[in-house]
């Protein structure tokens, strides 16, 4: 089987070769060759740039649909936060919850209890001084990723513990196998997600070799079926069970307030992401306790699965969350609270090195320095590069040629 | 491989430029990270001293595979005494330049602590030139 390494898709009929993903992608991993846009699959870390700016459409994420509940014996819905803000006149957590029930799953558990674990969780560490500061939160998967390729040096600032879903999804299962007697195979855990970014982190995760999770639902896809059985409800259960810490999570600033310290920097927007790991890297945020990163502008509710405008939504589970308790779940609900820490080390990507060692990088940056100076340094996108300089490093690698840059092909002079 | 850049002098928000373009290059290259973290703070802190000291002035930097090495030189009025200027929390930066959270007193510290070696040659009223080099272990 074809090893899928991020969860973005092209749909060739709809891209018509425009540059508009080209330069938005913050790891330059996309190519316009041959009038079609290219992933470089390394480089991706599936932020969903390209979706939200592609003017076309052709760009989509892969991910689960209801079909596959029917796999499993007993099924469990993984509900974001982000998914209670996509609702007209929400009084009620539990008339979502209901939906999903109504939908054809067994049991929902949300995932704002597994966030609020995890806030207590590294309220605890963070007192007992056990880890380096500013601590960079772990719970947007592009933003991981982004640190590996991008910021290796700050891999030991990302707080090592298992993102909400993850915490959410274990605890489902291990309470599932005592109520239903069931096998753990016979469980299916399906996570509703705002974020394709999602789908890739269930398949590799980060920090562990293995996910709960058994397949994610996409928010978007799943809303207009969920907004009928809410619609059509004879009966709304109690199943909530998480508060305002939980809830919050799903928008900027939200998990850093959970952490009841003011000492913090949240920023969302990939591009303001990368300014802040930046100054980090340069040591000039060293003062702060916390920083909390989201690749979407306005956190999660911002992801490209989501139904709803994200500052509209926003507003909604602000007003949702004004009647809940502030937290209805401690890290000790998971047991060991070293069993909530990630098995694997983070560690750098090297997806953006020109090559294997040092010395043979240096040859190859030579070259392409010395192609780079013929181009006209426009970064006009023209060639399928983002920039003059990823097209003279196309070309070094072999991938692109001089003729691609229609000022060479052309022959102008450029005036430099 | 030889890299140039020159530092204006009129301009903090723009310092950090050259130290930017180091570490974006060096990172390329597959240094070790804790290598490209202290030659992006020698060079940065190198970079501020010259726009708050000296009106700007050129870098050259010089990277091979083992050695990194960083020429900072300057035509501003020169460092009267080396020894107070490498003490901690020493600073004869004006005020206006402290106000906007620089001058510090800790722009040499930092380079001694971040790089292999530090070689200050300075003249009264004709400029400093600091050399440093930062080693791959």
């Amino acid at each position: 089987m074809e090893r899928i390494l991020h969860s973005v898709t092209l749909d060739r009929d709809k891209c018509v070769g425009c540059t508009h993903c080209v330069k938005r992608c913050p790891t330059q991993a996309i190519r316009v060759r041959d009038g079609k846009a290219v992933i470089t699959d390394a480089r991706c870390i599936d932020c969903g740039e390209c979706i939200r700016v592609c003017p076309h459409h052709a760009k989509k994420a892969r991910h689960d649909t209801l079909a596959a509940l029917e796999n499993y014996r007993y099924t469990i819905a993984l509900p974001a936060p982000a998914l209670y803000g996509q609702f007209h006149n929400l009084d009620d957590i539990d008339v979502v919850l209901s939906g999903l029930i109504k939908l054809g799953f067994d049991q929902v558990f949300e995932v704002s209890r597994g966030a609020e674990i995890v806030s207590d969780a590294t309220r605890k560490l963070m007192a007992d001084g056990l880890l380096k500061k500013p601590v960079i939160s772990s719970a947007c998967p592009a933003v991981v990723r982004l640190i590996q390729i991008r910021f290796p040096d700050l891999c030991d600032h990302v707080l090592p513990m298992k993102a909400p879903m993850e915490v959410a999804a274990a605890l489902a299962r291990q309470r599932a196998m005592a109520q239903t007697g069931y096998a753990p195979d016979e469980i299916g855990i399906f996570f509703i997600s705002p974020c394709p970014a999602k789908v890739t982190d269930v398949r590799f995760p980060i920090g562990d070799s293995h996910s709960h999770v058994n397949g994610v639902l996409s928010i978007a896809d799943i809303y207009p079926k969920l907004v009928h059985e809410m619609n059509h409800l004879e009966e709304v259960e109690h199943l909530s069970n998480s508060g305002l810490i939980g809830t919050s999570w799903s928008f900027i600033g939200g998990e850093a307030a959970g952490l009841l310290n003011e000492n913090h920097l949240a920023a969302d927007g990939i591009q303001n992401v990368i300014r802040v790991l930046e100054e980090l890297e340069d040591e000039k945020l060293a003062d702060l306790d916390f920083i909390e990163l989201s690749a979407c502008a306005g956190g999660c509710v911002g992801g490209v699965f989501t139904a709803e405008n994200g500052y509209v939504a926003r507003a909604r589970i602000t007003r949702l969350r004004k009647y809940l308790p502030v937290s209805c779940n401690r890290a000790e609900d998971f047991g060991d609270l070293r069993a909530l820490n990630w098995s694997q080390t983070l560690k750098e990507n090297p997806a953006l090195h020109l090559a294997g060692n040092i010395s043979d990088a240096m040859r190859m940056m030579q070259q392409v320095d010395d192609v780079c100076a013929k181009l006209p340094q426009l970064d006009c996108g023209a060639c399928g590069a983002p920039t003059c300089r990823a097209l003279a490093e196309d070309i070094v690698r072999g991938f692109a040629k001089e003729s691609d840059c229609f000022r060479l092909r052309e022959g102008c002079n450029n005036d430099r | 491989m030889k890299y140039h850049y020159e530092v204006s002098g009129d301009d903090f928000t723009r310092a950090g430029e050259a130290s930017g373009a180091v570490k974006a290059t060096l990172k390329r290259l597959g240094f070790p990270p804790e290598v490209i973290r202290r030659v992006a703070i020698a060079m940065y802190e190198g970079e501020i001293n010259m726009v708050i000291h000296a009106d700007g002035g050129d870098i050259n930097v010089d990277v091979e595979p083992d050695l990194i090495t960083m020429v900072l030189s300057d035509r501003g009025p020169g460092i009267p005494d080396i020894d107070k200027a490498m003490q901690e929390g020493f600073s004869t930066a004006p005020e206006t330049v402290r106000n906007l959270g620089f001058g510090a007193g800790m722009g040499l510290p930092n380079i001694k602590k971040y790089t292999d070696s530090l070689d200050i040659a300075t003249e009264l009223g004709k400029g400093t030139t600091i050399t440093m080099t930062v080693r791959v272990a």
